[in-house]
């Protein structure tokens, strides 16, 4: 009536592991035990997840809006040039529109990734660097792009 | 090889209902080796009958050390939330015909806690994060005389949560959990939620700052996997997501 398929791995090393000296159990990660943190009183996380969602309707409009008028629109991807790019800059409302859409593209993409690594990473110590990493490229990203679009030069050599 | 010998054979195999039945369990014993094995069982068994008493079948009459947990057997302790086929359920209420019998039915412990023995986990840190949401009433002021009166519709407001019996199998279902224990899980949840939205209780901003936390509702991605999971069809994600709303207006 019964029939075992993986009885061999169990005789194999049995002399290891007895009753006085069992194997060690596998812990789960990062498992809540009494000294737990209480909680913190900050709305941070509730303002993040409430970011996410705002900007994440705004960048449907940006986004889209940007990809049709940059690929698609008047001739398509192959207008794009260093005139074209300088002609958009010379109006206000796309260097408004494209500073907007930096910086929540970036805060949006960052908290995302941040979310992600909280999820994923085990040890606090991944998890400390990986986010340093990702602020410092965030905010990298986010200076440069904004000292561009307000310093940009069309008369550039 | 004849004809009539072949409809014989399929006649009995009418006649009665039980059919044979391969159970694929995940076995793990640390007093005999440091690895988790699959380990197949045939059981002959009626298909009406439920995964529960194929795993009784199994320790009763071919293995005794094959070690799970039951108390009530009848869906009500939530004892015996385990993976069966790649899904968290009880093991309790559901029936072999309804997983496919044909192919090996594999029983696994349920994910993110440490398993401790075979289909035994370390609920412990399950019940942590249920007593750090205070699932008890808490009221101020003299205790009245009578029982505390309810309108029914005060009563209907958390009445979908209060099935939880604490099976686990929601917030092993989690992905979340899975890679963080520090997250507090649907089950806790569920169960802050049932007093948050208790008109008796006023402790409902105490458990909200509680959920606000890092750890909090926030964490949780809407995966809608413990919806699925719940063995009593509570609705799981909803309640998350009533307690993330419950915090944002208490804001604005």
């Amino acid at each position: 009536m019964s029939a075992e398929t993986t009885p061999a791995a169990a005789v194999n090393d049995a002399s290891l592991y007895d009753v006085d000296n069992p194997a060690p159990v596998i812990e789960a990660p990062r498992k809540r035990t009494k000294k737990t943190p209480k909680a913190t009183r900050t709305n941070f996380e509730m303002y993040g997840w409430l970011f996410m969602r705002l900007s994440g309707i705004v960048l449907v409009v940006l986004v889209l809006g940007h990809l049709l008028i940059q690929l698609v629109l008047d001739g398509g991807v192959s207008k794009i040039g260093f005139a074209f790019v300088a002609g958009r800059w010379a109006s206000p409302f796309w260097q408004a529109w494209d500073l907007i859409m930096l910086w929540l593209a970036m805060l949006h993409g960052a908290n995302g990734l941040r979310t992600v690594i909280n999820d994923y990473a085990e040890r606090d110590n991944t998890r400390f660097w990986l986010k340093m990493l990702l602020y410092t490229a965030t905010v990298f990203t986010v200076l440069l792009g904004t000292l561009v679009i307000f310093t940009f030069d069309p008369n550039i050599r | 090889m004849s004809t009539p010998t072949l409809e014989k054979v399929e006649a009995e195999a009418q006649a009665s209902p039980y059919i044979t039945v391969t159970f694929r369990i995940r076995r793990f014993n640390p007093e005999v080796s440091a690895e988790a094995t699959w380990q197949d069982f045939q059981v002959e068994i009626d298909p009406k009958e439920r995964v529960l008493d194929g795993l009784h079948k199994i320790k009763w009459d071919l293995d005794g050390s094959l070690t799970f947990r039951r108390s009530c057997a009848h869906g009500i302790c939530g004892s015996d939330a385990m993976r069966i086929n790649g899904k968290n359920r009880l093991a309790c209420k559901t029936l072999i015909k309804d997983i496919n019998p044909a192919k090996p039915i594999t029983v696994e412990p349920i994910k993110g806690l440490t398993v401790l023995k075979d289909l035994v986990v370390d609920m412990e840190p399950f019940f942590q994060a249920y007593r750090d949401v205070m699932p008890f009433l808490i009221t101020k002021g003299n205790e009245p005389t009578r029982e505390r009166l309810q309108s029914a519709e005060d009563r209907e407001r958390f009445d979908d949560t209060t099935k939880c019996i604490l099976c686990a199998a929601c917030t092993s279902s989690c992905p979340v959990f899975w890679n963080d224990g520090q997250y507090f899980g649907p089950a806790a949840i569920v169960n802050a939620h049932r007093f948050i939205f208790d008109s008796r209780d006023e402790a409902g901003e105490q458990r909200l700052e509680i959920l606000n936390d890092k750890d909090g509702v926030w964490r949780c991605r809407t995966t809608f996997n413990c919806t699925d999971a719940c063995p009593r069809g509570i609705e799981v994600t909803k309640a998350i997501q009533e307690v993330k709303r419950a915090l944002i207006t208490r804001r604005f």
